[in-house]
């Protein structure tokens, strides 16, 4: 059958794969994100060129990219289960639901883009 | 007309800890996962465009007004972590005791006044720091 029930990772598909991807993503970003925090208070005073050399950093890079997904991921989750949770209205429900994921894959999309651009020069 | 029992409202209730606390929860995350991340893309898609773009979006950050703004970010993420972590908890089966979820529940607000304070504390002294040259 699908690989993923053959692994035994059929819990992370569904209504309960959608729980379990808001707490894994979760997980996550607790560490991503309070490193970002820390960083971001770190670099108040810094000019253009050194946040770009910061951000430039392979280990940098890999864990804004990181942060990025999971947050967006996270963030799409979320704000779903408020829409399903308030939104009664069909159509109004389907129009704010398929906002939610253009805007959250196009906001994904920007911010690794962004940190490509900042970190291989491309700009 | 005859007077009929209507269905209750949330008005009607009176605001509990833990209740506030769990629409906090939804509309700090709501807040953090719009304008937030908005605000995110923007600031590393100016760092990417080059110098003067950069400077362009940390005056508007710097500006005093929006000084509130980034106040009740800093508030929502430290909220949000820190709740969201007591969350993590729950759904581990822990602390559903009404005792144990009033004392995480103030323990949630006591971080993150604590750590709200602590960042901006040490984002004044770095701007101090830079004042004094």
């Amino acid at each position: 059958m699908k690989i993923i029930n053959f692994l035994g990772l059929s819990f992370l598909k569904g209504a309960l794969g959608h729980w379990w991807h808001q707490r894994l993503t979760a997980i996550c970003i607790i560490p991503l994100s309070l490193w970002f925090m820390a960083s971001l208070v770190g670099h108040l005073r810094s000019d253009h060129e050194t946040v770009v050399t910061w951000i430039s950093s392979p280990f940098v890079t890999m864990l804004m990219v990181l942060l990025i997904c999971g947050i967006f991921y996270h963030a799409k989750l979320g704000v779903q289960v408020v829409i399903e949770d308030y939104i009664h209205t069909r159509g109004f429900k389907l129009v704010l639901l398929t906002a939610l994921n253009t805007g959250a894959l196009a906001g994904a999309l920007a911010g690794v883009l962004s940190i490509f651009s900042i970190t291989f020069g491309i700009l | 007309m005859e007077s009929k029992p209507l269905s209750p409202h949330l008005q009607i209730y009176r605001p509990q800890l833990t209740s506030v606390l769990s629409i906090s929860h939804r509309a700090s995350g709501i807040f953090l996962g719009t304008a937030g991340l908005l605000a995110l893309v923007v600031w590393l898609g100016s760092i990417a465009l080059g110098p003067s773009q950069y400077e362009m979006t940390m005056s508007f950050l710097r500006h005093p007004l929006m000084l509130p703004v980034l106040l009740l970010w800093t508030g929502a993420f430290y909220y949000h972590l820190s709740n969201g972590i007591r969350h993590l908890f729950w759904d581990m089966g822990v602390g559903f005791e009404l005792s144990t979820a009033y004392r995480s529940g103030y323990a949630v607000i006591g971080s993150t006044v604590a750590l709200t304070s602590a960042t901006w504390i040490y984002a004044f002294f770095e701007v101090i720091v830079e004042v004094m040259g």
